[in-house]
């Protein structure tokens, strides 16, 4: 009943469900299809490229995403400078009419950690343009600070690098976050299986965002259901307030009464 | 004339943007063009026409994360 009335808030919209899911890596459109409504989510990302025009066969994207539905979250994934990423959300914005867009402006291909500086420097663009800015950034409360200053609707940091599957790895740096800004703090990238999911929200979080725990699954469909899951119970846990953490037991049964 | 079109150099005759995107057999709705770096809004791609040298980026969605 709690989670009926939840909703996660950004820029003046509510999304129903607080899991966000990526669109690449799939086997085939069909499967990518399956995949998102098992995972509930209401807000999709998706990559902006070339239009391949030497081969016109390649079915669009959009062609199996039904846009009534889902809320498009176009990234600048494979951006190096903060030119690049505004150059992409500019066109993203013209593709699929939304000023949404999932700012990541990369610092090596190795890690794919973000470029914080340049990062800075697109966010600050693009809010003046009117964009509603979702930065991917490290777990860093001083840059998200920044990012919530500069105007942005969320600040999403990862969990762990881009596809590892390595979970939250620092929950301290996501609990600090989520005191130092008041937009939502949404973890993106790092989540490799539904516990890692849950964690996040245990944590607080306000969502999590995922590709690769999801597509490059054996069965992908299954684990989306399965982080739908986990990303609502986590969610519910915190609601809830879980107890605290005890070195010693407390016992669970009345201690009165026990046959001598 | 010469343009290019996506990194590649292309041939084409004089026309409108929306004109060369049928040539090329693509459907205008779910893409994004830039003209010489700047973005064109869809409701120009028919006044707009292609000079020499133009250099055209078409992009779309694809998946990602």
């Amino acid at each position: 009943m709690i989670l009926q009335n939840d909703s996660l808030k950004i820029a003046g919209r509510e999304f129903r469900s607080r899991l966000m899911v990526g669109t690449g890596k799939y086997a085939d459109f069909s499967q990518m299809a399956k995949a998102i409504e098992a995972s509930g989510a209401d807000i999709v990302t998706v990559a902006v490229r070339r239009v391949n025009i030497s081969d016109r066969n390649k079915e669009s994207l959009l062609d199996h995403l039904d846009l009534k539905k889902y809320t498009l979250l176009p990234n600048t994934a494979g951006c190096y400078s903060a030119d690049e990423a505004v150059r992409t959300c500019r066109l993203a914005r013209e593709a699929g009419l939304s000023d949404f867009v999932k700012l990541e402006v990369l610092g090596d291909e190795k890690t794919l950690f973000p470029n914080n500086e340049e990062l800075l420097k697109a966010a600050k663009i693009l809010v003046t343009e009117g964009f509603t800015v979702l930065p991917y950034t490290s777990d860093d409360p001083i840059v998200c600070k920044k990012l919530e200053d500069l105007g942005c609707a969320a600040v999403m940091p990862l969990g762990a690098p881009i596809g590892s599957g390595l979970g939250i790895r620092n929950p301290y740096n996501l609990r600090i976050i989520m005191e130092t800004v008041s937009v939502p703090v949404i973890v993106d990238a790092g989540v490799g299986t539904a516990s890692d999911a849950a964690i996040a929200m245990e944590l607080g979080c306000d969502g999590v965002l995922m590709n690769s725990a999801i597509a490059g699954a054996q069965n992908p469909i299954a684990m989306a259901e399965a982080m739908n899951l986990a990303v609502r119970a986590g969610r519910l846990a915190y609601l809830s307030g879980r107890i605290p953490r005890k070195l010693y037991a407390t016992a669970s049964s009345p201690l009165e009464g026990v046959i001598e | 004339m010469k343009i290019q079109v996506n990194g590649e150099e292309k041939i084409t005759s004089s026309m409108s943007v929306y004109d060369f995107l049928l040539t090329i057999d693509c459907d205008p709705r779910p893409i994004a063009v830039e003209l010489n770096r700047s973005i064109l809004a869809k409701k120009d791609y028919r006044t707009t026409f292609l000079l020499e040298g133009d250099q055209l980026e078409i992009v779309w969605f694809v998946g990602g994360g």
